[in-house]
């Protein structure tokens, strides 16, 4: 239950700095992708199903807000956080090279997923203008931002993993 | 917690059941049913209030970075601007007592073109969270009279056009944004022409002016308005100043940029127009 809490805590918070303060700390009107450094997180150090309701929820919140259907960016967040779970069995504590090629690899798959369903398919075809500007440059920022966001997230999992051992042991 | 998890199914058939339900009210979405405001009505109680505090963070931060850069030229602009208010001061009463008998007569020759709307202000709480588009929320909804397709304007330029609405919210899509167009035309030569949205452009400041007639004698500096025959946007509103017009490939259009007169990377106050194209 309290994990529950706390991610749904995390999911929101995100999502409000993403869209106010991380819009006036933005570089050449580039902004970090705070929500998908969780999703990818999530579904690491957690596991494909915390992935995939992580993802979900969050895709969901931009969709509500932002979107122009409903479920077109849960579903791309959806299958980031499941993708990233393939990885669980590989994670360990102290490695930082593999979560950062592996948020690296999502995000600029994520660019990429846009780019084709929303802009290459309405004839804008100048994909070398778009890949450095905006897929690359949002990349590099979230990858700085997500070396301050990733250890917190990780200590407070382990938290929260040694409290549910507790009260595992208390019942068994 | 163990007794529990036993009947947990695997993570295959959960991505199942989700992608259909996402796929399925994507296409819901795009039929009338109006499920998406319901979901920002609800949520937006939660959300709104947190939002409006955050915002005020941020903008704190981004105006003591602003502070530190602008001090030293704001001083030596300071000099310059109290001659140049010496001289304004005195061509203001002159243009006072001008602008008294233009009005006189305006009235005698019933000229009077400029645009007048009811509008009401709204503020900027929080922006598309991706780089992709250029859609922003302001905290005004239906319940302070707020309808989709109503514009929106920033000082006394176009800004953009509402395009969903929620109970204390409504989601604004900027002139700058890839998809949008607006139908504008010169107000020096009545010439029609279309103003579209380009991510490649946006860090220039500048928006694409398409579909220029080959006949049309523009300019660089003559300023761009919304035209009477758009179908969305109210005639007359002010959205920039045109530059580099030359003749496209095709020998038939011109087109070129326009600097729209709003700064969107510092929007914080926004006037909607209450009144729509198309009642």
């Amino acid at each position: 239950m309290l994990r529950r809490i706390f991610t749904g805590f995390c999911i929101i918070l995100f999502f409000l700095l993403q869209v106010t303060l991380f819009q006036h700390l933005s570089m050449a009107s580039i902004t970090p992708n705070l929500l998908l450094i969780l999703t990818f997180e999530f579904g690491f150090i957690r596991g494909k199903k915390t992935g995939i309701w992580v993802g979900f929820f969050s895709g969901l919140l931009l969709d509500i807000y932002y979107g122009t259907g409903i479920g077109f960016y849960a579903l791309i967040y959806m299958y980031i956080g499941f993708l990233n779970g393939y990885f669980h069995k590989l994670f360990y504590d102290e490695d930082i090279t593999l979560p950062l090629l592996l948020l690296c690899g999502s995000n600029l798959s994520y660019g990429m997923i846009i780019y084709i369903c929303r802009f290459l398919l309405y004839n804008r075809l100048d994909f070398f203008y778009y890949f450095p500007h905006v897929i690359l440059a949002e990349t590099i920022y979230t990858i700085v931002i997500s070396l301050m966001v990733y250890r917190p997230i990780l200590k407070m999992n382990r938290i929260l993993e040694g409290l549910e051992k507790r009260s595992a042991s208390k019942f068994g | 917690m163990k007794r529990k998890t036993k009947f947990s199914f695997p993570a295959k058939y959960l991505l199942m059941i989700l992608s259909v339900l996402c796929v399925g009210t994507c296409i819901l979405s795009f039929t009338n049913v109006p499920f998406a405001a319901n979901l920002k009505d609800v949520t937006g109680y939660v959300l709104v209030p947190v939002q409006k505090g955050l915002n005020q963070v941020g903008l704190w931060f981004s105006n003591k970075a602003d502070n530190l850069k602008e001090l030293q030229s704001v001083m030596a602009e300071n000099q310059e601007l109290k001659e140049q208010l010496n001289q304004l001061m005195e061509e203001n009463s002159n243009l006072a007592q001008e602008k008294t008998e233009l009005k006189q007569l305006r009235e005698l020759y019933h000229l009077d073109q400029t645009y007048e709307y009811p509008k009401i202000a709204a503020k900027v709480i929080g922006k598309d969270p991706g780089n992709w588009f250029r859609i922003f929320q302001i905290d005004k909804g239906s319940e302070d009279g707020i309808e989709v397709d109503m514009n929106v304007l920033s000082g006394n330029g176009l800004a953009g056009i509402v395009t969903s609405v929620s109970e204390h919210t409504a989601t604004v899509r900027a002139i700058i944004d890839d998809s949008s167009i607006v139908g504008a035309q010169f107000s020096a030569t009545s010439d029609i022409c279309n103003v579209a949205g380009d991510l490649t452009l946006m860090n220039t400041g500048k928006i694409r002016v398409e579909d220029i007639s080959k006949e049309a004698e523009i300019e660089d500096g003559y300023t761009l308005v919304t035209s009477t025959i758009s179908s969305k946007y109210l005639p007359g509103i002010l959205i920039g100043y045109v530059s580099d017009i030359k003749i496209d490939a095709n020998n038939l259009t011109k087109s070129g940029y326009v600097t729209p007169v709003v700064d969107f990377e510092r929007l914080q106050y926004v006037l909607v127009i209450t009144q729509r194209k198309q009642q």
